[in-house]
């Protein structure tokens, strides 16, 4: 817990008949040097803020509480972001993780991420171009993985959840025709990339080639995701 | 009852005309009149129609005195006035500002001009079809989503839904298997109605997993052929989902101010519309696959005015450049198609998109050709002429919305972009067909080059020259290239071995060939049509595309003579031998010679071809024939009929009528018009020799007289016999065909006895008297002129009409009998006269016949007695309470009739006529306004010479005040 506060919203007494709206804001103040991160919620890691309303009565009748979570936005980070744009070719021989090169159909695709800093609320854009494929390409797909790493007193916890999955090209495409790297955060299942001395919330995108003879070839690229 | 003897008055009908009629005044030129043409002037306005739109305002005003009829219209005629109010221009650009804002204006939305995809959709729909099986996926969800629970967290709401949305992809696997096309439609017609239910219940989600389920199955290209006609269903249940969903939010926008203008900008829409519009845009931008995702986002594209000014502009390339990742060249283009489709209805002054999705269509041409589709083509055994046509749809359309007020620049671009890709037909065809139609036909020349080097085994060539003709058809090439370009088609037209694609291209190249060229060309182009389809009978499977031609050779030629001098002309015509097609085709060709042929005819060739044409209409008559179809044919065969003259040649003209006669003896109509046109020719030979016959003509015209006479008893309606009777009978006696008149005469007197009480008229049964009535006056002011048979006694032809009427049964209820006698007092009156009132030249009538013999005058008043007394009877009948009113009526009719026909100085008469005053009045039945009229005129009657004894009468007659 990294912040409790109460307040007073009415002064004991009795409430009018009908409906009442009481309007109420406070500011959120962080317990010592602590630091108030978003809203998150996740497998190991859960970030959640909530808000608890008590009206107490008098003796004969019970105590009312109503709570209901709120949603935290970190205010944005000052600064530019920089991009960092990253090209990237794949080709047989850039692959780990192979277990037969020899069987491999040949095939040669480029292209590049306009920035793997990227702003939470813009999407993550780019390139592809199948330059040359001896396989039919079946479909070509946009991982977004979070990583969540917890640090326990045995080491640490690594989880990493696919949040979404988006197509960018289905069937044969037309070979050395860029094709668009286009894909929306999804605002529930992402926030800025944290990392606190306790855990780490990370993002990566993983660009999918799925051939035709059933061959998986996966690339990886590490995000760092920011509001600013 | 005393009988009455009758006692005419007689009359100077010269004296009588010349007093009541009006003194004849000669006009001035420049007087004026109200029947002299209206002068109208046409003054033009300035012009202020926008593209040349020439719109002038003319008023007009008559020469130099108002006209009555002008004068309300503030001397502008009415049309003149319709034309300058109809420019609706005129007020609105008025000023330079507001016209720069309509042309704006303009370009946001699409005009009429612009052939809207609806028009399509039928097209494609009834060309791509298919009867093999068809099968659609569908991952439905189980229904556990339910809805969510009400009171939980915004959160949780949006994570159910998601799940929700992940449910579609994981959910339960449905797979419809072995559909007929019919089934299929049905299926996605289900699909349409469930999103409509879904999203009147609120069950948004519902709704969004169907629109994605169903553009899912525009990714499967399994029965290819079918794949067009599967787009345009598909794309209909998209369009509702985009028309819900921007309808939705923009009813989010209705707050106290009212709804929102059309042309509002985002920052008039508040923020609740704003974040349900922006969830629907992210929920679809996490839709898992690639063509599901494009075609939800495409259809909801119009939601972007809710967010940015800029979101449509931003929003097409990005949609644009989507579609490269689709990998089905086939499925790639209609997902252009589409997104052309919404960007023509959204936002069609964004050019670039359009440009951009032919162009990227370019790139991927080659993929047609490529292994992945080759492969799938064998699979399905689809041939790739076929598969190429496919194509044809969607380049049409894109093509269409590049082309839209495109400069002529961009146009010949596109032109050249197309040719650099190895001249590739399908592009060619596509080019041609959404083209404008001038801009092809100034090309036309090069267009045929293109053609010839085109690859035989792809895009069929016959399509190609098919949508040339199309064009041609609708805009003119260059004059010196017409000819050549007509060689060149045909030259591979001919060359067609299948009599379908034969045909097709045929029929519209037939129309250049009639719009630029004489009879020779079209000759020899029907020539090679009957030599094409005429083997294996293959007219029989063309009848629409025949039946085409000659509609087109009708239309642009109006000449007949020209039109069957051409010796293929019929021939072709034989080949239509279905008889349902055969007679449309004959009506078609009988229409178009009504409406078109100016002055009567002779020309053998006409008359021959047309005789045919009307004898193969006339010949499809049987008993099954409907009544509307048969007065159709008739009044066309008539139409002809009286379109034929051979001029002075009367006897030619007469022998031509007796052909049609037995030609057509099955249609009445049309024996009618012989009837009348016989009598007319014998008119015409009177006209011509001056009422003197001569042998010959005399003998001609008992010919003619005789061709009625036999005619007339075949046919079936009584009414029409008789009048032909009638009027045959009054041709006759003006030829002094005399004895042959006595004959028309007795027969219709034999026919009436036949008359039935009931007629059918239109389809409804009528009371026949009326008719009857109308007939016999008709018929007793022939009688009059009719002079007596020597061998019969006198008035043998009255008398036998009176024992008609006599034993005529009359209805009980009416009084037409008693009008009827009354009229025969009439004619009766006007027999005891001196002279007659008319004559016919040439005849002597029983006026000069007879001179006045007492004994005939005798006659004539016995026959008069007889009639009064059947008058009066029958008045005395109406004596009953409920007949009062006849009685009255009847009273004062047969009192007029005395006081106009009667001499009313004999005594009898007299006091008949007083009587016959009383009994109208009697029981208060009398029109009060009219007997006060009838005596007014009475007493001013008195003041004529002669007529001194009406003051008498006058005086006699008291006028019974209304109690």
């Amino acid at each position: 817990c990294i912040i409790n506060s109460t307040i007073e919203m009415v002064k004991p007494g009795k409430l009018p008949s009908g409906k009442t709206e009481i309007p109420f804001e406070f500011p959120l103040h962080m317990k010592g040097n602590k630091v108030l991160y978003e809203t998150y919620h996740g497998v190991f890691v859960n970030i959640q803020y909530t808000l608890r309303c008590d009206m107490r009565r008098s003796l004969l009748a019970k105590d009312l509480t109503k709570t209901c979570e709120f949603i935290v936005h970190s205010p944005p980070q000052k600064g530019k972001l920089m991009p960092s744009p990253v090209d990237f070719t794949i080709t047989p021989e850039t692959l780990q993780n192979v277990k037969e090169r020899a069987s491999l159909p040949k095939f040669f695709i480029k292209g590049h991420l306009n920035s793997t800093n990227c702003i939470i609320t813009q999407p993550l854009t780019g390139e592809l171009v199948v330059e040359n494929a001896e396989a039919a390409v079946k479909s070509i797909e946009l991982q977004l993985v979070r990583v969540e790493t917890c640090g326990c007193a045995e080491g640490y916890a690594r989880d990493a959840t696919e949040i979404q999955n988006i197509q960018i090209a289905d069937g044969d495409v037309c070979r050395s025709l860029s094709i668009p790297i286009y894909m929306i955060f999804p605002r529930l299942f992402t926030c800025p990339t944290l990392e606190t001395t306790n855990f780490k919330v990370e993002f990566e995108v993983n660009i999918v080639v799925l051939l035709h003879d059933d061959h998986l070839i996966t690339e990886n690229f590490p995000l760092k995701l920011c509001r600013v | 009852m005393a009988a009455f003897p009758w006692h005419p008055r007689s009359r100077n009908y010269t004296s009588e005309f010349d007093s009541c009629r009006l003194e004849a005044v000669p006009v001035e030129f420049g007087d004026y009149h109200p029947l002299k043409p209206i002068i109208v002037t046409e003054s033009k306005t300035k012009k202020m129609g926008r593209k040349g739109s020439t719109s002038s305002t003319s008023s007009s005003s008559s020469s130099s005195m108002v006209d009555p009829l002008s004068s309300v219209l503030d001397g502008t005629d009415p049309l003149s006035l319709f034309a300058a109010t109809a420019d609706p221009v005129t007020t609105a650009a008025n000023t330079d500002t507001t016209r720069k804002k309509r042309d704006k204006d303009d370009s946001l939305v699409v005009g009429s001009d612009f052939e809207p995809w609806s028009s399509k959709r039928g097209e494609i729909l009834a060309r791509y079809t298919t009867t093999e099986k068809l099968s659609i996926n569908l991952y439905m969800s189980s229904e556990k989503g339910k809805a969510t629970t009400p009171g939980s967290a915004v959160s949780e709401k949006v994570r159910t839904r998601l799940e929700e949305l992940d449910d579609l992809e994981e959910g339960s696997q449905k797979e419809l298997l072995n559909l007929t096309q019919q089934d299929y439609m049905n299926r996605i017609e289900d699909l349409n109605q469930s999103l409509k239910d879904a999203w009147a219940s609120d069950q948004k989600v519902k709704a969004l997993k169907i629109v994605i389920q169903c553009s899912k199955l525009l990714s499967d290209t399994t029965v290819i052929q079918f794949y067009p006609s599967k787009f345009v269903l598909i794309t209909d249940i998209l369009d509702t989902f985009g028309k819900l969903v921007y309808e939705r939010i923009l009813s989010m926008c209705l707050d106290n101010r009212g709804s929102l203008p059309d042309n509002f900008t985002p920052e008039s829409v508040n923020d609740t519309a704003k974040e349900t519009c922006l969830n629907w845009f992210f929920k679809i931008a996490s839709i898992r696959e690639l063509i599901p995702r494009f075609y939800v986002e495409a259809a909801i594209l119009k939601c972007n005015k809710f967010l940015s000014k800029t979101g449509i502009s931003e929003c097409l390339p990005r949609l644009t450049a989507m579609i490269r990742g689709i990998g089905d060249p086939l499925v790639a283009v209609y997902a252009r198609a589409y997104l052309c489709r919404v960007g023509m209805e959204v936002a069609p002054h964004l050019k670039e998109s359009l440009n951009k999705n032919f162009f990227d269509f370019l790139l991927t041409f080659k993929q047609m050709h490529g292994d992945t589709v080759q492969n799938q083509l064998v699979v399905q055994c689809v041939e790739i002429p076929l598969y190429l046509t496919l194509y044809s749809p969607a380049i049409d359309w894109i093509l269409q919305c590049i082309a839209y007020r495109a400069p002529e620049i961009l146009l010949t671009e596109m032109m050249e972009r197309c040719k650099k890709l190895g001249n590739n037909a399908l592009l060619l065809n596509s080019v041609m067909s959404a083209f404008r139609a001038e801009f092809i036909a100034a090309r036309s020349m090069d267009f045929i080059g293109m053609i010839k080097e085109c690859d035989e085994s792809g895009f069929p060539k016959h399509l190609l020259f098919r949508s040339l003709g199309l064009n041609l058809a609708m805009a003119d090439p260059p004059e010196c290239d017409r000819l050549q370009i007509l060689n060149e088609a045909w030259k591979v037209i001919t060359k067609l071995k299948n009599p379908q694609d034969y045909i097709n291209c045929a029929e519209v190249w037939v129309e250049y060939t009639c719009r630029h060229f004489t009879k020779r060309e079209v000759n020899t182009v029907l020539a090679d049509v009957i030599k094409h389809m005429t083997p294996d009978r293959a007219f029989e499977d063309a009848y629409p595309q025949l039946h085409s031609i000659i509609q087109k050779i009708i239309t642009y030629f109006h000449d007949f003579s020209v039109l069957f001098s051409a010796e293929k002309f019929l021939p072709f015509l034989d080949m239509f031998q279905k008889e349902s097609v055969r007679v449309e085709v004959c009506k078609c060709i009988m229409e178009a010679f009504i409406k078109h042929q100016q002055d009567a005819t002779k020309d053998p060739v006409i008359l021959n071809a047309l005789l045919h044409v009307c004898k193969t209409m006339h010949d499809s008559v049987n008993a099954l024939t409907l009544e509307d179809e048969k007065r159709m044919l008739a009044s066309l065969i008539n139409g002809f009929i009286k379109m034929v003259s051979f001029g002075r040649d009367f006897e030619q003209q007469l022998s031509f009528y007796v052909e049609a006669r037995s030609m057509f003896c099955n249609l009445e109509p049309v024996l009618v018009q012989l009837v009348h046109s016989v009598n007319q020719l014998a008119m015409e030979t009177r006209k011509v020799m001056k009422g003197n016959h001569s042998r010959k003509t005399a003998a001609f015209v008992r010919a003619c007289v005789a061709f009625c006479f036999i005619t007339i008893p075949s046919l079936t309606s009584i009414f029409a016999r008789l009048n032909l009777y009638l009027n045959s009978g009054q041709v006759a006696l003006a030829n002094q065909c005399l004895s042959q008149a006595d004959a028309f005469f007795k027969a219709a007197v034999s026919l009436v006895p036949e008359v039935p009480k009931m007629i059918n008229i239109d389809g409804k049964m009528r009371p026949s008297e009326p008719f009857l009535l109308e007939f016999f006056c008709n018929f007793f002011s022939t009688l009059l002129i009719v002079p007596d048979h020597p061998e019969q006694g006198v008035l043998f032809l009255v008398r036998g009409l009176l024992n008609v009427i006599q034993d005529y049964t009359w209805e009980d209820n009416s009084d037409d009998k008693v009008r009827i006698y009354t009229n025969v007092l009439h004619l009766l009156s006007a027999m005891t006269q001196e002279t007659y009132i008319y004559h016919i030249d040439k005849v002597d009538s029983n006026d000069t016949l007879y001179g006045g013999d007492s004994k005939f005058l005798i006659e004539i008043n016995k026959l008069c007695e007889a009639v009064i007394a059947q008058i009066l009877d029958h008045l005395k009948t109406l004596g009953q309470e409920e007949t009062l009113k006849r009685q009255s009526q009847l009273a004062l009719y047969f009192f007029n009739s005395i006081l106009a026909h009667g001499d009313l100085r004999n005594n009898k008469l007299n006091q008949l006529s007083v009587n016959l005053w009383n009994l109208a009045q009697k029981h208060g039945f009398a029109d009060t306004k009219t007997m006060v009229k009838t005596l007014e005129y009475i007493k001013r009657q008195s003041k004529q010479p002669d007529m001194s004894h009406f003051t008498e009468l006058a005086l006699r007659l008291p006028l019974q005040s209304r109690t």
